[in-house]
């Protein structure tokens, strides 16, 4: 094979959106220094060009499906329909974001670059099909995100939120890369692929005990990475310490990424041990969707209330995929796009509603929103409403098809469980809204000022999406169908 | 492998993991616990680079590189992290960083 310096440019079309992103992040980047404060919100526009450039890049790669650059990255319905949802949840948290930094921390846009760079990460995990691949899209996400999650370097709930953002997070990538570094000694490969083939190849497969080992300590890793069961202790406190919209964007954006990589490591390379990994991920989904409602039920902080839920919504995904099948991965991918609107939107609300220097983050100060600004209110209803998993949204159909796969997996008691820890997580949702509509408006709804323009944006743009997916699901779940079967 | 078997390594590899997971685990000052992060990565290099020599293939050499390139670039973010925790607290201490309660 003649060796040229340069890659065939269908390669590098199959990695346009990372290329449109990196360059958008690093445009931002040189052009912050420029700016004088008041005008920084135009970096929050490069962005969003930038993301949206992306979005089409997405749909350009899409046309040339296949591998890319030696195995390292494939280009599928999986890695498209990932991208394409991981760059609308920064559309989205970045809309939130302008007047939230405005008001905050005027004279930095930096910001921006951050969430770019962070979503140019979790787009190659999206695409990733090698282990060392995964393993710096990850770190290209986490590293921006930790930053991000301390944006607000002198608030110390910021710095806390960091802080422990960082040491987890980093504590749970060691985990992850030495199950990798395993797997490269049991297997001699790190292409998800050729594992897979050596795996199932008896004469071939290496000592049982290494694969079970690395496959082990990768899930430690995942598990973190999507706050799973028992290792979900990190997302309360880190989600309650960011700043409104980072953690609108770290609970949707990162969090699919990581199941993205979570589906595509299990539902490849180690499936040809499904029988040892299947139990593990059935008692962590299970123990994941106990803690997240059963905690979420005392919370007062509104973040850290849907911090829990958040937490508990990882569950689900669990079920999912601990159904291991091709309808179980195509029910996780519908249900990360449902959560992804639902839970932005309702951290949008949150965003607008905190107001200087987050005051108002408690459940009781929501009293009375319903009076004051019915139209937000009615937004958040439906966010919360799909949330709980109400009939025309999206968390409806999303937990529906999860529960459908489980049962065709033959679950029973997890769906039972399941469904009972949905009903349980309708009491706290529906505390919110009675809070909202049924309580005399406090302080906090009196000086409640008019929705931010791009938070509005958002805010639309979230209900349209749940509503979208809870009245027209075929046309998200048809797509996620075709791709759920992954390059084998 | 000359003189020393690959499962030496792998020993030597696993104990320093376990100390950097222990370090983690039982260690109160940040910058310790940061460090035990990193010894953890080292002894995946080092992992690593027995299984490279043993398969007789480059590939784990460089991805020992890789994760030395990472670390140092979560080093200088995760310190700065702890330098604003510090400026805010005066306190390097894990347990006084814990404002948020259930």
């Amino acid at each position: 094979m003649p060796a040229s310096l340069f890659p065939p440019y269908e390669d590098l079309l199959r990695i346009l959106p990372e290329i449109v992103l990196t360059i958008a992040g690093t445009l931002v980047m040189v052009l912050e220094p420029a700016l004088r404060p008041e005008r920084k919100r135009l970096l929050g526009g490069i962005a969003i060009a930038g993301l949206l450039v992306a979005l089409w890049g997405t749909a350009v790669a899409n046309l040339f499906r296949g591998p890319a650059f030696h195995q390292m990255v494939v280009v599928d319905g999986f890695a498209t329909f990932f991208r394409a949802l991981v760059i609308v949840v920064g559309i989205l948290a970045v809309l939130c974001s302008i007047h939230y930094l405005q008001r905050e921390r005027p004279d930095s846009g930096e910001y921006y670059a951050l969430v770019l760079f962070s979503v140019v990460g979790q787009s190659v995990m999206a695409a990733a099909n090698e282990l060392i691949m995964i393993f710096i899209g990850l770190e290209i996400s986490s590293i921006a995100t930790y930053v991000l999650a301390g944006y607000l370097r002198d608030d110390r709930r910021n710095n806390e939120s960091a802080i422990k953002y960082f040491l987890l997070g980093s504590f749970a990538t060691a985990f992850l890369l030495y199950g990798i570094a395993w797997i490269y000694g049991a297997a001699g490969t790190t292409n998800l692929v050729e594992i897979r083939r050596v795996l199932s190849t008896p004469e071939l497969a290496p000592p049982r005990f290494l694969v079970g080992v690395s496959a082990a300590l990768m899930f430690v890793g995942f598990a973190f990475k999507v706050s799973a069961a028992p290792f979900q202790v990190w997302a309360p406190d880190v989600y309650q310490g960011a700043p409104a919209p980072v953690t609108a964007f770290m609970s949707a954006g990162p969090k699919a990424a990581a199941f993205a990589i979570f589906l595509r490591v299990y539902m490849t390379a180690f499936e040809p041990i499904s029988n040892r990994w299947e139990p593990v991920v059935w008692l962590s989904a299970l123990a994941t969707m106990f803690v997240g409602n059963f905690a979420a039920l005392l919370q007062n902080n509104i973040k850290r209330l849907l911090a829990y839920s958040s937490i508990a919504h990882a569950g689900y995904v669990m079920v999912a995929v601990s159904a291991h099948s091709e309808i179980g991965t195509a029910a996780a991918m519908f249900y990360l796009a449902a959560y992804a609107f639902m839970n932005v939107g309702a951290f949008a609300v949150v965003t607008h509603f905190a107001r200087q220097g987050e005051k108002y983050v408690d459940v009781d100060d929501l009293a009375g929103l319903g009076h004051r600004q019915p139209v937000t209110a009615a937004l958040f209803s439906i966010f919360l409403l799909s949330l709980i998993g109400i009939p025309l949204t999206g968390g409806f159909f999303g937990k529906f098809y999860i529960f459908k796969a489980a049962l065709e997996a033959k679950l029973y008691w997890l769906t039972v469980i399941g469904l009972l820890n949905s009903a349980v997580a309708a009491y706290y949702y529906l505390r919110i809204l009675v809070v909202m509509y049924f309580h005399e408006p406090g302080e906090a709804a009196q000086t409640v000022s008019p929705v931010a323009p791009g938070v509005k944006i958002a805010l639309w743009a979230s209900a349209a999406g749940t509503l979208l997916l809870g009245i027209f699901p075929s046309v998200i779940l048809d797509f996620a169908d075709r791709s759920a079967a992954l390059m084998k | 492998m000359e003189g020393a078997p690959l499962s030496w390594y792998l020993i030597l590899s696993a104990i320093l993991f376990a100390l950097g997971v222990a370090g983690f685990l039982f260690r109160r000052n940040i910058i310790t616990v940061f460090m035990c992060i990193e010894l953890m990565l080292n002894a995946v290099n080092l992992s690593f680079i027995a299984f490279s020599h043993k398969l007789n293939q480059v590939d784990g050499h460089i991805y020992a590189f890789f994760v030395m390139v990472v670390a140092a670039a979560e080093a200088a973010v995760g310190l700065a992290i702890i330098l604003t925790v510090f400026k805010n607290r005066a306190s390097l201490a894990i347990d006084d960083v814990s404002s948020m309660k259930y």
